[in-house]
């Protein structure tokens, strides 16, 4: 038989991943079309929960638009918190209190503890392991009693406030952090030990979805995803914000370039995290939480502002255009997740179906902060 | 093949050290709290739905009716009624809707109302299955026996009523003054004004 007559006979089929699948963290559609059990196209179907947000920050007011920060990467609600406020900080010229801008920190780092915590949890629940999800579970929620006893919200904070945050922390937070960062420390090792060290997830994950650092530069990948190609890239380093240039922490990279390394990267985050509270904590200036000259009629000149954070997924920015009214212009919002998924297409080519899960959530996607 | 054994060997591994941090866990006291008969503690920050203060020296709200709430919520769930009594500085609360089903907690409310007259409140068990359940009037809320009337400041009437009555002396004579004016010129242009309002209709 002749090559051409061979690939005539080639069939594929098209499956459909989601928009509803327990492995696909949320209404994430991927139509593959398989070749057998690989993977010969996959594409990622977005707008399943778009919300227009960006629109949003064009018809409300400056202050209206805080609640759409806690919605759109529900994990990491703080570090987007962070970048609304630093955003409009710099359009407005408020100077923060510097008790205010570590109590961001420690709040925004908590906050990384907790998704990464999750990322973990659902990572390991994807590639069929239950109980460490449980584990994961068990000190997330001291995470989430601890923020919920300062900002009152469990999930959605908005929390932050132009020239500060809400309200102060107290002292039972900080015992409460403390005695968590104790409790917390050997946990981590507990969950190498449980999961990283286990021969079947090493199997499924070594080698698997391999990422060059050129794709990753290619589609603007950035977070756990580009770090675990070996790029050092972390926008708490590369454009210091907040009070991050005065304390000391690592970012850790592995060259390794497969789903291993990306979730290697996470787990020593979670300990780099701790490390930034544990020196905030004792850093912790005494002084208001709030500036004193914020005005009540927000009005930034006219310009075209740009902020961005490190988000526990990436880097999230914002820009936005002001014509000194009221409100927005135009509002840009920038999310991780969308080009980390981005990638998906390119590099799932050719891989087994049960890999690409694997890999996909090595991605850790968060769907309602990619379609905003 | 000893690449096989190494295999078999370092999964047992992994199973034991697993397997042991399973069994150490299986002893271990659980956290796991049996809802109905338990809950969670609630801290004093956490934000349930929007209420009125109760000004402790009076036992009434604080609102002054501002609409400052109304006005800064994003998600347009309040709605401030209110009305003038005799006798009584300022406006009175009438009506306080809460449309708790759109409230996404975002305390721009709280924030913007100068008395301090709202707060978050500590009442998270709200489960129903119907939807107007969660449309609240506040100030029923925070008077379930009844709304109280409001304190009528005597000399405050006595004052608004001499003004009405002055207003209305004034509006009286103005009146019959307009009357008088009107009564002279009138009669000519009559016919006319009133083809001209036929011719409208
Ligand atoms: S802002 Fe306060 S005082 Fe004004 S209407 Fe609202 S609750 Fe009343
Ligand atoms: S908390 Fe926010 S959304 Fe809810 S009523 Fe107040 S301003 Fe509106």
């Amino acid at each position: 038989m002749s090559s051409l007559a061979q690939s005539q006979l080639r069939e594929t089929f098209e499956l459909n991943i989601g928009p509803q699948h327990p492995a696909t963290h949320g209404v994430l559609r991927i139509k593959v079309v398989m070749d057998g059990e690989y993977i010969d196209r996959a594409e990622p179907i977005l707008g399943y929960i778009h919300r227009m947000h960006e629109k949003m920050g064009e018809n409300r007011t400056w202050n209206q638009f805080w609640p759409n920060m806690g919605r759109l990467d529900y994990l990491s609600a703080i570090a987007y918190n962070h970048c609304y406020a630093g955003l409009m900080e710099r359009a407005l010229g408020i100077v923060v209190p510097e008790r205010a801008e570590y109590i961001r920190v420690i709040t925004a780092e908590l906050n990384r503890i907790q998704s990464h915590l999750l990322g973990f949890g659902a990572y390991i629940m994807d590639l069929g392991g239950f109980t460490p999800l449980m584990y994961a579970m068990d000190e997330r929620e001291q995470i989430l009693d601890l923020l919920e006893s300062v900002t009152g919200s469990r999930l959605t904070y908005c929390y932050f406030r132009f020239g500060g945050v809400y309200n102060d922390i107290d002292d039972d937070f900080i015992t409460g952090t403390r005695a968590f960062l104790k409790r917390f420390r050997p946990q981590i090792d507990l969950y190498h030990k449980l999961v990283t060290g286990n021969v079947i997830l090493m199997d499924r994950l070594i080698g698997i979805g391999p990422l060059s650092p050129e794709i990753c530069r290619k589609y603007g990948a950035t977070g756990p995803v580009l770090r675990g190609s070996g790029i050092n890239f972390d926008i708490r380093k590369n454009e210091p914000y907040s009070v991050y240039p005065e304390l000391d922490f690592d970012i850790p990279v592995y060259h390794e370039c497969d789903s291993m390394a990306r979730y290697m990267v996470r787990m020593d985050e979670m300990g780099q995290s701790c490390r930034i509270i544990e020196q905030a904590l004792n850093k912790l200036p005494e002084g208001p939480v709030m500036a004193e000259k914020v005005p009540k009629a927000l009005k930034p000149p006219k310009g075209d502002y740009y902020y961005a954070v490190e988000a526990a997924r990436g880097m999230f920015s914002m820009r936005t255009v002001s014509d000194g009214t009221n409100n927005s212009y135009r509002m840009r919002l920038r999310s991780p997740t969308y080009s980390n998924v981005s990638l998906f297409e390119e590099a799932s080519r050719g891989m087994l179906l049960s890999d690409a899960l694997a890999f996909l959530g090595s991605l850790d996607p968060v769907i309602p902060e990619m379609d905003r | 093949m000893s690449g096989y054994f190494k295999d078999i060997v370092t999964g047992l591994k992994s199973l034991v050290v697993g397997m042991q941090i399973t069994n150490k866990e299986f002893f271990t006291k659980p956290i796991t709290l049996q809802y109905p008969h338990q809950s969670v503690k609630m801290y004093p920050r956490y934000r349930g739905h929007i209420e009125l203060v109760k000004d402790p020296e009076t036992g009434r709200n604080r609102c002054i009716c501002c609409g400052m709430c109304e006005k800064g919520c994003p998600s347009g769930c309040i709605t401030v009624k209110s009305e003038k009594k005799p006798g009584v500085k300022g406006k009175v609360l009438t009506a306080y809707i809460l449309n708790f089903t759109t409230c996404s907690l975002c305390g721009q409310c709280v924030e913007n109302c100068k008395p301090e007259a709202i707060n978050f409140s500590n009442e998270y068990n709200l489960a129903s299955t119907r939807r107007e359940d969660y449309i609240f009037d506040l100030l029923q809320k925070l008077h379930p026996e009844g709304v109280p009337e409001p304190e009528v400041d005597p000399e405050l009437l006595k004052k608004e009523q001499e003004k009405e009555e002055a207003a209305k002396k004034a509006a009286a004579e103005k009146k019959a003054a307009a009357a008088k004016k009107e009564a002279a010129p009138k009669a000519p242009a009559k016919e006319g004004g009133e083809s001209k309002a036929e011719e409208k209709s």
